[in-house]
Order: structure tokens, then sequence, then C-alpha cells
């Protein structure tokens, strides 16, 4: 057993101005969430309040067991987009009566709560994360159904959440829920689709037809009560299985409810927890703010592991990337960690080794990324690097243990997904806030552009407008760097948050013990390793 | 020479007797009801006899089957302890004619002063000065006193202001003492208002001597019941001392009187003094005699009854002794007694030296029922002067921990410190005077914050207790104090919690938090009894938090005007009937309930529309018991 020890100075300037970096960028963060927060903004929750309804958050703050702790999910989804940051909808794990769920909250103080493409994916990423960890999903539902100018990019895709829902009751992942308001027309197999639901009375209103259409469609005259009210559906249409006196009682019910589900984790329970030897404060000061200037990703285990113990796997072959075993939060994890960026064949072949040994023992895996990609050049090219990363990718790809992946700094190219980036499915990916991602480096991909640009105007026999080249540059190296920044591609669901480094611990503890809601194996097989 | 000794009584005073059976090697017996079948004193005894039931009636006020248990456990002799039979001549005779040696004094003695008209009587014979007897149906001026002849704890006693009242409070007091002593007789005496309640304890050998062992204070009461006593009297001259011994010691004479004793005073402030009794028991006040004197009541009790000789003289007392007496009991609510498990009983300091003296019936766990008198315990103190006493005795209530019960603490620590009280200036209006009986308006919000954040740590995992990666609000947690809501909100971060009571949180654990206010940082012990999820009662230092649930169950329709039962009892008397009309405040009925009465009074005017129960029905706390319609207004 190998204790972490730590070389960082906490007194050098170095240090000082790193923190100062990083601490600016959490004030940003914190003004970023503030707007999902704010939701419709004062005068839609005032009125909402005056209705005698809660927020969708203090719905879940009441839904959640008291002192106890909740990860919101995506609440930065939209951003940058032209929908309110936060997409209309509040999504997080938290834990009811002692059992983790995955709690989806439309937020109806946006527009009714209506659905537009960034709530779509926002909730569709929750559906996969709870039928991923086999955590039961609770709908706390008022919506106005779709947000009807942007109907061409929900309609066909929105049939999705219906087919989550059943497809999660199949698997044996239960789903319930309990209807505040609105839940008409497709909405209304929100709760038709569910394990269990619960309406409030004189509030819910289920119905797929509302009177004037029903009125258009066979000339009945009817009501919102006769047609969807929740006393109808307990009472007469059997929808409702539990009629709530209001809000809070719904949630009550909802508590009973799951108290009564009888979940038991089906992964292996955790050992005792230990903290790390190392004060997660200090992670502040640690990430340089010059990305070009690497740094030891073991100073950042020793402040996210049980004891600060790491037993590193390989430690003098590919040093490039770091990989070795720990447990967080008493969970056994296999950690691989870039260290100098830079990913070589020695470093390709270690991870996919890594990646089989920890499949080969059902160990889950966190991947920490700091990464400028795979090594280019002529003798690198010659040495393999592309088989070798793509033996790499292949054992990613096809690992069937839990990942994790958290992006620390740079995560740039092929590097991205050799690291389980998104498109690798990793079942939680957080960003740091300083974290920046895209096909390569602004000031590469801008050099590349003009390299380009050149040679085809030389071919050409044209001249080459060198004034033009440097605007040129400065406008892709801007737009790049805007677009590979933690708020941009958070807003687009390519993470599940933007988090503070300090929380790294107990954001990977919170999702550890969510996976183990599941079981935990290993791979049977792998694709074909380009040997 | 009594061996064995049957202890003819429960709880504290059965544990007080068992003590001093066990100082002098003679083996004590005890009996039980059923209730009290775990009870301590059961526990501590060498054997015991079970009396089957649990009303006194059918238990510990059954002279045969205690004369049977003594004999059935081989005993030779019965202490009565003090209530149920302990001034009950008839009990008395049965003993002696058992065989068996009797305790206290010869039931002639205890037959004639039994009948608190006689008594008076026998002693102004002999020049004791007695207040004058009223004619209930002659009574010119108000307010008076109704008293049962038979009488002792206040019960069949009744302060009557106007003639009004009078037939009335008459029947009830008729009605308590019938069914507490057995004997209704009630008379009448003008109510000295402003008087100091002071008794002389008499020992008497059967050799006549006659010691006069001081005199004790008991003028702080509640309900005519006293709750904190202490010997000496602040207010007696070494003058009148000695006139008060003097009469006492005639008055003990005068009626030949063997054994221990007490004779009752009221006194005034002009230095007058009228007999009010004999009791001729151990009072339950004696601890504080036996502190200054350093003696052993119950053992002399004992020895008496053996037949030994005081010594010429008494001891020679010293130093102050004060007395507070613990009750299951809601001041703030006409005294309500309180009911249920007693799951702390701690007072820091108990028995160790220079500690404080605790008799007690209960101990941690025990269950106070309904049965029996609701007193928890004496806590006594003794220092060499009086300030020093109650200041000892305010502090060890103060730290008690009594959790699970509403308990009349806090009143008896705010009489201990009042500044009329430390001046001696006390009286038998005390708390009405003082206007003690209601809570002061304290801040419990520190309180509460300590609770919750206490809570908050019996909850905690490995990870950060109420986390959030988006915080958008605080936990927030309410509390029942009394009557009153307490909510405060608390939110964990990195810097520490953030709250909205003025305080800085120092550290906090499962059992204790302490919080800085002003510079200050105070420690608050915090206990959790009962299920979290539903009505645990958080108890932090003295004060008794309920946790209220987050999700309040919906609550079937109440039915307007419906009066329920506020503690668990009996009905004695339904005092309207369906249809009558009645004003807000009015009686509905009466309900026994720990051998007390309480009245259930209208919470408004209106027509009675339903009466549920009758006479004799046990009924539940919260049962409906009669619904009044509100009159159209």
């Amino acid at each position: 057993m190998s204790t972490l020890r730590t070389a960082l100075d906490t007194r050098s300037p170095g240090y000082a101005a790193n923190r100062e970096a990083l601490l600016a960028k959490l004030v940003e963060l914190d003004a970023e969430h503030a707007k999902a927060l704010a939701g419709g903004g004062s005068k839609y929750t005032a009125r909402h309040h005056a209705r005698g309804k809660l927020l969708a958050r203090e719905r879940v703050e009441l839904l959640v067991d008291p002192d106890s702790p909740f990860l919101e999910l995506s609440p930065l989804a939209a951003w940058g987009t032209d929908y309110p940051v936060g997409a209309s909808v509040v999504t997080g794990i938290g834990v009811v009566e002692g059992v983790e769920c995955v709690v989806v909250a439309n937020d109806p103080t946006v527009r009714g709560g209506a659905s537009n493409p960034w709530t779509l994916r926002k909730t569709f990423r929750a559906n996969d994360i709870a039928l991923a960890n086999r955590l039961p999903l609770i709908g706390l539902v008022e919506s106005a159904g779709a947000d009807l100018p942007s109907q061409s990019e929900i309609f066909i895709p929105g049939g999705r959440a219906f087919r989550d829902l059943t497809r999660l009751s199949a698997a044996g992942v239960p789903t319930i829920s309990a209807v505040f308001g609105n839940a008409t027309a497709g909405g209304a197999y929100v709760p038709g689709t569910s394990d269990y639901v619960i309406m409030v009375k004189d509030r819910a209103k289920v119905f797929l037809g509302g009177p004037p259409l029903v009125k258009m469609a066979t000339g009945e005259e009817s009501d919102d009560e006769s047609l969807g009210g929740a006393r109808m559906h307990g009472t007469t249409s059997g929808l409702a299985d539990f009629v709530a006196e209001d809000e809070v009682d719904a949630i009550r019910l909802t508590r009973r409810v799951v108290a009564r589900l009888n979940r038991r984790k089906l992964g292996p329970a955790p050992k005792p927890v230990e903290p790390p030897l190392f004060d997660e404060e200090e992670l502040l000061g640690l990430v340089p703010t010059d990305q070009r200037v690497p740094f030891d990703p073991r100073e950042v285990i020793a402040r996210l592991v049980d004891g600060s113990r790491f037993d590193e796997f390989k430690p003098d072959y590919g040093t490039s990337l770091v990989t070795g075993w720990a447990d967080l939060h008493g969970y056994p994890v296999g950690v691989l960690a870039n260290a100098r960026g830079v990913l070589f064949s020695e470093e390709a072949q270690k991870a996919t080794q890594f990646i089989q040994l920890a499949n080969a023992s059902d160990t889950p895996l966190l991947f920490l990324q700091n990464t400028t990609g795979y090594m280019v050049g002529a003798r690198y090219e010659q040495g393999g690097i592309v088989k070798h990363g793509a033996m790499m990718i292949n054992a990613v790809s096809n690992s069937a243990v839990p990942h994790l992946t958290v992006v620390m700094g740079a995560s740039y190219g092929a590097g991205n997904y050799g690291m389980c980036g998104r498109a690798y499915d990793p079942r939680f990916l957080f960003t740091w806030p300083n974290a920046k991602s895209a096909v390569m480096g602004p000031a590469q991909l801008a050099g590349v552009l003009s390299i380009v640009a050149r040679q085809s105007a030389a071919a050409k026999g044209q001249p080459y407008d060198d004034e033009h080249d440097a605007a040129m540059r400065r406008m892709v190296e801007e737009q790049v760097e805007q677009q590979s920044l933690a708020p941009f591609l958070s807003g687009r669901l390519y993470d599940d948050g933007v988090i503070d480094p300090r929380d790294t611990r107990t954001v990977l503890g919170l999702c550890l013990s969510a996976i183990h809601s599941g079981p935990i194996r290993g791979a049977d097989g792998y694709g074909v390793f380009r040997m | 020479m009594i061996r064995k000794l049957l202890v003819a009584n429960r709880g504290e005073v059965a544990r007080r007797v068992i003590r001093t059976c066990r100082e002098l090697g003679v083996s004590p017996v005890a009996v039980f009801s059923d209730p009290d079948e775990g009870a301590p004193h059961v526990r501590e005894a060498d054997a015991a006899v079970r009396l089957p039931g649990a009303a006194p009636a059918d238990t510990y006020l059954r002279a045969d089957l205690l004369v049977a248990a003594a004999l059935a456990a081989g005993a030779d002799a019965v202490h009565p302890g003090y209530g149920f039979l302990s001034e009950n001549a008839a009990f008395a005779r049965a003993v002696l004619d058992a065989g068996l040696t009797w305790v206290g004094p010869d039931p002639g003695v205890i037959g004639a002063m039994g009948s608190k008209v006689a008594a008076k009587e026998r002693v102004a014979a002999v020049g004791v000065p007695v207040l004058p007897d009223l004619d209930p149906d002659a009574v010119a001026e108000f307010p008076v006193l109704v008293k049962a002849s038979a009488g002792g704890g206040g019960r069949g006693m009744r302060v009557v202001r106007s003639r009004a009242e009078l037939a009335r409070q008459v029947e009830s007091a008729r009605r308590e003492a019938e069914s507490a002593f057995g004997d209704g007789t009630v008379f009448c005496e003008p109510l000295l208002e402003r008087a100091r309640h002071v008794e002389v304890q008499v020992l008497a050998d059967a050799h006549g001597a006659v010691w006069a062992l001081g005199e004790r204070e008991c003028s702080v009461q509640r309900r005519h019941q006293k709750i904190i006593e202490e010997a000496p009297s602040p207010a007696v001259t070494p003058e009148a001392r000695q006139r008060l011994f003097d009469a006492a010691v005639s008055a003990a004479r005068a009626i030949g009187y063997v054994g221990a004793g007490t004779v009752e005073f009221l006194c005034t402030d002009d230095g007058a003094f009228h007999f009010l009794e004999v009791n001729t028991r151990l009072q339950v006040e004696h601890p504080v005699t036996e502190e200054v004197f350093g003696l052993d009541l119950v053992a002399w009790q004992l020895a008496i009854a053996e037949g030994e000789r005081l010594p010429d003289e008494p001891p020679a007392p010293r130093g102050h002794a004060v007395e507070a007496r613990l009750y299951a009991e809601d001041p703030a609510h006409d005294w309500r007694p309180s009911s249920g498990t007693l799951h702390r009983f701690e007072v820091p300091g108990r028995g160790e030296p220079g500690g404080v003296r605790v008799d007690s019936g209960v101990e941690d766990g025990s269950e106070v029922g309904v049965h029996y008198d609701p007193m928890l315990a004496k806590v006594i103190a003794w220092a060499p002067t009086r300030r020093a006493a109650v200041r000892k005795l305010a502090a060890a209530l103060e730290r008690a921990r009594l959790h699970g019960l509403v308990t009349n603490r806090d009143l008896l620590v705010r009489v201990l410190r009042h500044p009329a009280f430390e001046a001696g200036d006390t009286h038998t209006g005390f708390l009405d005077q003082h206007g003690l009986t209601a809570p002061p308006d304290v801040d419990v919000r520190p309180a509460a914050l300590a609770a919750a954040l206490a809570l908050a740590e019996r909850r905690r995992t490995d990870l950060p207790p109420g986390w959030r990666n988006v915080p958008s609000q605080p936990q927030r947690v309410v509390f029942g104090h009394g009557d009153q809501e307490v909510a405060v909100e608390y939110r964990h971060t990195r810097a520490g919690v953030v709250t909205d009571v003025d305080a800085t949180v120092v550290s906090a654990s499962p059992d204790a938090v302490t919080l800085e206010r002003g510079g200050v940082r105070e420690t608050f012990p915090v206990a959790v009894h009962g299920d979290l999820a539903d009505g645990a009662v958080v108890e932090v230092g003295p004060v008794a938090l309920v946790l209220r649930p987050r999700f309040p169950e919906p609550r079937a329709e109440g039915v307007e005007g419906a009066t329920s039962a506020p503690m668990p009892g009996t009905v004695v008397r339904v005092s309207v009937e369906v249809g009558q009309r009645v004003e807000a405040g009015a009686e509905l009925l009466v309900l026994e309930a720990m051998k007390m009465e309480h009245r259930v009074l209208a919470a408004h005017g209106g027509v009675v529309e339903r009466v549920l129960v009758e006479a004799g029905r046990q009924v539940g706390a919260g049962e409906v018991l009669a619904v009044v319609e509100a009159e159209a207004s």
C-alpha cells in the first residue's frame, strides 16, 4: 500500500495566482447558476407562489430526506442558446426515504414549464442516468406541454419521453409521477406511462384533449375536472393511484411510495470511508492558469481518494498517463489520469491493459482528463500510434464497468475519446470551471486553417493577404476559445455539470453510491484489438 | 425488635423507607399495584406482594390486602409512608390487631387528628390559637377555604370567593374527599391570603419525651400543594420560634402523641399564628429537617415503635436546607399532569459530598401513569446559609436532565431565583402574586438551532450534510415549544453553518452543539427521544422541543365545536345536558386524572349538541367528549 505525498507549495506565488484565477471562475459559475435558479424570474415566481404553489426546487427540497445531499444535474443546460439557462426543468439525484432516486421537476415559472429542445435533452439525460444506474425515477410534473414555436425540434424526438418511462419500468426501475398541474395532450402520457401516479386535488389536469378540443372534435360539452381532474382520475378513470390534498401531501405520498418500493442496492457495499490526508481546498491552487503547463495528477488523486492511498500500476512505463487503484468514499476505483497531456503509444497500451484489468475485477474506472491528444509526427505514426490509440478506444468503448470522467483541464482531440469523453457514455461526466474541450487548441486550429489557406492560395498562384490572415486567425481563435469553455459545453449537455473542484470528491462519492444501486460487472469481450 | 418491615406504599416514600431499612439491617417488603410491577421500590425490596389492579381504591388503599401481604411475607411491622392509608386509624388498628407493629402513633390519636374539626377543638382546649370554623350555609365574608376534614395534599380543598360558587365547590370538595379519603366531611375557614405555612416537626417517644425538631416553612404552594419547603423558616424570629415550639409540644402532649408528627400553623405578618392540623405521619418535606438536624426520622420512627427512648436533648440544628418537589405537570396549563415515559432522570451532584439529596420514585425509563400522584422526586440542598442552599438547589434543578415529560422544573427554578423568595418574602399566594406560573418569554431559537444541528449530525453520512452543488434554499426545521412553534433555518457550507439564528456555530455533534453569541460560547447538550420521523422530543438542556413532522398527515375533518379530553382520565360528572345553552368557559364536565379533578370548559358559547360520555367512563387523551354548536353571531 502506498500513500501519496504532496510537493505542493501552498505559499508559492504560483499557487496563489492559480487559486485566485480559479476562484474568479467560480464566481462566474455562481452567476450562471443563479440564472438557472431564477427560473422564469421574480414576476412568475411571485405569481406561482401567490397561487399557493411551490417552485420546482422547493418541491425537490421537500421531497428529499432532511440533511441529505442532492446532486443537481445539467444546471447550465441551454446555456448560450436562445432558451433560458436550466432549460425549464430541474433534474438531479437525491435521497428519498433512504433510496437514491433521479428527480425530474418541471419549472412551471418558465413558460408554464413547457418543453423546449433543451428541456428534452436534459430530461433524456436524467432518464439515461436512471436506467444505467437503476435509480427510481420521480417526476414532479407540471408542464404546459411542447413549446410550440420549436415544435419541429420537439415533436418527433419527444416521443422518447414516454418510451423511456416504459422501458425503465420494463427494466425493473420504478417510475413515479406526481402531477401538480398541467399534464395534458401528449403530456398526459407521462403519468400514463408511470408505475405510480399521484395527483394533487383541484390542481392536476391530465387529459388528451381539453374542453375546446373535445367540443371541436365531437361536439361534447365538458370541463377540466370531468376530463382530467385528480378526483375524477382517483375515483373514475383510475389513472391516479393517490389523490393528494395539496402539494405537500403529494410529496408525502410520493415519499411513501418510494418507502414501499423495498429497493435494495445490487452493487457491493462500500468499505469504511476515510478522508484524504490532504485538503481539497488546495485543489484550487494546483491547476495552472496556463493550460500548457502540466501538473502532477497525483496531487489531485491525493486530495480525492480515501486516505490518499494510491497503488500505482506501471509507474515507470508510459509515464504521461498515471494509472492505479484507490478507494473513493469506500468504493474501489481504477484511476486513469493524464500527467503530461500527450498520449503516446506506451500510454495507450498501458491504458488498454489497465481498463481490461479493471473489467476483470469488476472495478469502476475514474478518468481524470487533462489531455492535448495523441502524439502526432512521422516517428509516432510509424510507431503505430493510430493502432495503439484505437486499442485504447476499443477498450474504453467496450469496457462494461461504470466509468466516471472529470475534465480537470484540457480535453482536446482524440484524447477526449480515449479518456472517456461524452461520446463514450461515462455514467457521469463533470467539468472543472477552468476546463476546455475542442478538436484542438484554438491557436493550433487557427494556425492549421491559416496554413491550409496559404497553401491553397499558393496553389492557385494568388497572393495571400497577411492582414486578412491575422484577422481570420484572431476570429477563429476567439470563436473556438468561446466554444471550448466549460459553460458552453455544459449548456450543450456535453457534461452533467460544472463543479467546484473542491466538491469533486463529494460529487464522485455521490455518483459512486448511485452507481452501486445497480450491479457492477466487467466486460465479457471487446472488439478486435489491432495488434 | 423489627426484623422485617412491610412498606405499605409506593414510589418515592417506599424507596425512602427501604433505604433506612437497609441502613438498619431491617428486611424491607414492598407492595405493588399492576402498573408498578417494574417500579424501583419493588426491585429494591427483599420481597414484594402484588396488589391486583391499578386504582388506589383497589390497591394501596386496601387495608385488608396490605395486612394480608404483611402476614404472607412474614413481616413483623408496617410502615405506612405518607398519603394513602398513612393517616387511617382503621388501618393502623387492623395492623395492630394482626399482631404486627404499627410504625406511627396510636390509632386513637390518628382518628382524633384525622378529623380536622375535632383536632382544632382538642388543641384549642390547651390554649393553642385556631381559626374559627364557618358554617357553609352562613358564610358572611369571602374568600373562604373549603377543606376536607380528612384531607391532605391539597385534595378536597377549594378557594371560594363568592357565595354563588360556594354550594358547587363544597359539593365538588366533598366528592373529591370521598374519593380520596373515603370521608366526605368538609368545613370552611376564613382564607388568609398572604399567610405563611409554617409547621413544627415533633418527635415523641412512648415515655413522655417530646422534641420540637425545628420548623419548616412550606409557603410556596400550588393549589394548596406545597412545592418548595425549607428549614428553618426565614420569617420566624427566635422569640416566635419558641412560642411555636411550645404550642406544638403542648398540642402533642395534649393528644398523647407518640412517633414522628407535624403540627401545622398559618402565620401572618404580625407574628400571629393559627393551628391548622396535626399530621400523624412522616411528611413529604421531612428531609429538610433531617438535613438540618443530621438525623434520620424514619430510623427514629422505627426506634420509637420498638420502644426506644429519645435522648434528653435533640441535636443542635445547623445551616439551612431547601427542598423542591419535581412534579410531572405543566404549570402553564393549569397544572395539567403529564404522563408517559420519563426517558432520562438525572440530577447533577446527586448523593455526592457537597451535592444535593434526591429522593425519587423514578429512574431513567420510568413510566409515569395516570393513577397516582405525579410527583417524580424531591431535590434537597443543604448549605451553611439559606442563600447558598437556595443557589445550589436552583443550579441542580436547572442542570437536571428530565426528558420525556413536561415538569414544573422551570417554575421551581424561577421561584428559587425570584428576588422575593431570596428575601424570604414568601406566602401561600406567592406564585399568583408574582405571576410565576406563566412561562417567561425566553428566546429558544438558539436551543432550536442546536437541536436542528444535532439532528443533522445524527443523520450524517460520509457525505457532507445537506450538500448542494447548486444551493437554492436552507434546511428548515420546525419545533413545537409549549404552545409556540419555532422554526430555524440553516445550511452547511464550506465556510461553516449559515443560519437565520443570530449565532455562530462553533461545533456540532449528535449530543452537543456549541454556539457563539456576542462573543460568548455556550454548549447545548442535546438528547433525542422517540422517532425522528414522527414527533421526536429533543431536549436541549432544560428546553424541550417537539420535532414537528415535515408532512403532517392530512387530518380527517374535525368536528367543529368538539371538546376533547386534555388527558386520559375518568369522567366524574357531566355538568351539562344536550340542548343546554352554555357560555364560553362554562364547565362541561369534570375529569379525574392522577387524583385531581380537572374541569373541562366550553371553548366558546353555544348550545350543547352532543355529549358523548357519561360519569364513570374512562377516556383517552384527545377523545371527543362533547360538541357545542357555536351560536351564530
